[in-house]
């Protein structure tokens, strides 16, 4: 069942991020989500014995494994790159002012 | 196949020693040895356009995950009763979620005989009407060129995003 292991992946970055207190630890449970995501789309257009959708004269026309989950999940993945850029910026900024990662320490709001 | 299942249970192992080891560095090293792996899963399926992208954002990931860790141990692991509570609702909560979820799981079509009603046609007619020989590039640059201009707008306001927060300038 290699759908539901792609799935427990996603439990274990659910569980980090449930869990565990540091800021970057969260960031790295989201992170593990992300991949998680992307390997069970391509999962899901496996093609028994099919090769990759190129249009080349030795390989006939019928066999390819599905293009659509992979043009689909590299948006995905760049889209995520760019999130998670903007994620670890607001954690530096974060570090700055409070001098941890701690996130039940960081409560105070006063600018 | 067998291959493909120690691809992923290599992966499980890999994020698992990332969320529980004590140094923030050795867990960004795991995390990235994850996403390689990820790589190398992709190439196993027949996508190395898929396999090429995830390569280079992987080592963009590392050099951004790398320059806001701390060289500094984790040292957040206190146990107390509060902790224990919510690591055993946690617990549980994740085990209904993956019965369920494997009771839905069942009902896809089997591992290597999926549905293709939208893609027959992509590949059938990708070369005549695009003109690119890659179906991927055909589906992302032509039959959904809208969604890759979307991308781009997120990509470029995630980046602006983090400019802005990053700067050194503040208002005084």
């Amino acid at each position: 069942m290699i759908f539901f292991l792609s799935f427990i992946l996603f439990l274990i970055g659910l569980y980090c991020v449930l869990i565990k207190k540091n800021l970057l630890k969260i960031v790295m449970g989201i992170v593990i989500m992300e991949y998680s995501v992307s390997l069970f789309l391509i999962l899901l257009g496996y093609k028994k014995g099919g090769f990759p959708p190129i249009v080349t004269p030795g390989v006939e026309g019928t066999n390819f494994v599905d293009p659509l989950p992979q043009a689909l999940v590299i948006t995905a993945i760049v889209i995520s790159i760019a999130s998670l850029a903007l994620i670890i910026s607001l954690c530096m900024r974060i570090y700055q002012k409070y001098k941890t990662f701690d996130i039940t320490k960081i409560r105070k709001l006063k600018g | 196949m067998l291959e493909l299942y120690s691809l992923i249970i290599l992966m499980i192992l890999g994020s698992l020693v990332a969320i529980h080891t004590k140094y923030l560095l050795s867990a960004v090293i795991s995390l990235t040895l994850v996403g390689l792996i990820l790589c190398v899963t992709f190439l196993y399926l027949q996508a190395p356009d898929t396999a090429i992208t995830q390569t280079i954002v992987e080592v963009i990931a590392l050099v951004i995950l790398i320059r806001a860790v701390p060289i500094e141990k984790d040292t957040m692991g206190r146990k107390g009763a509060k902790e224990t509570f919510s690591a055993v609702v946690t617990t549980i909560f994740l085990v209904l979620f993956a019965f369920f979820a494997y009771r839905a799981l069942l009902d896809l079509p089997q591992f290597g005989f999926p549905l293709m009603r939208v893609s027959e046609g992509y590949i059938r007619e990708g070369l005549v009407k695009t003109g690119s020989a890659n179906i991927v590039t055909a589906v992302l640059l032509d039959f959904r060129a809208y969604d890759t201009l979307g991308e781009a707008t997120v990509l470029f306001t995630a980046i602006l995003g983090a400019i802005i927060v990053l700067r050194k300038a503040g208002r005084k």
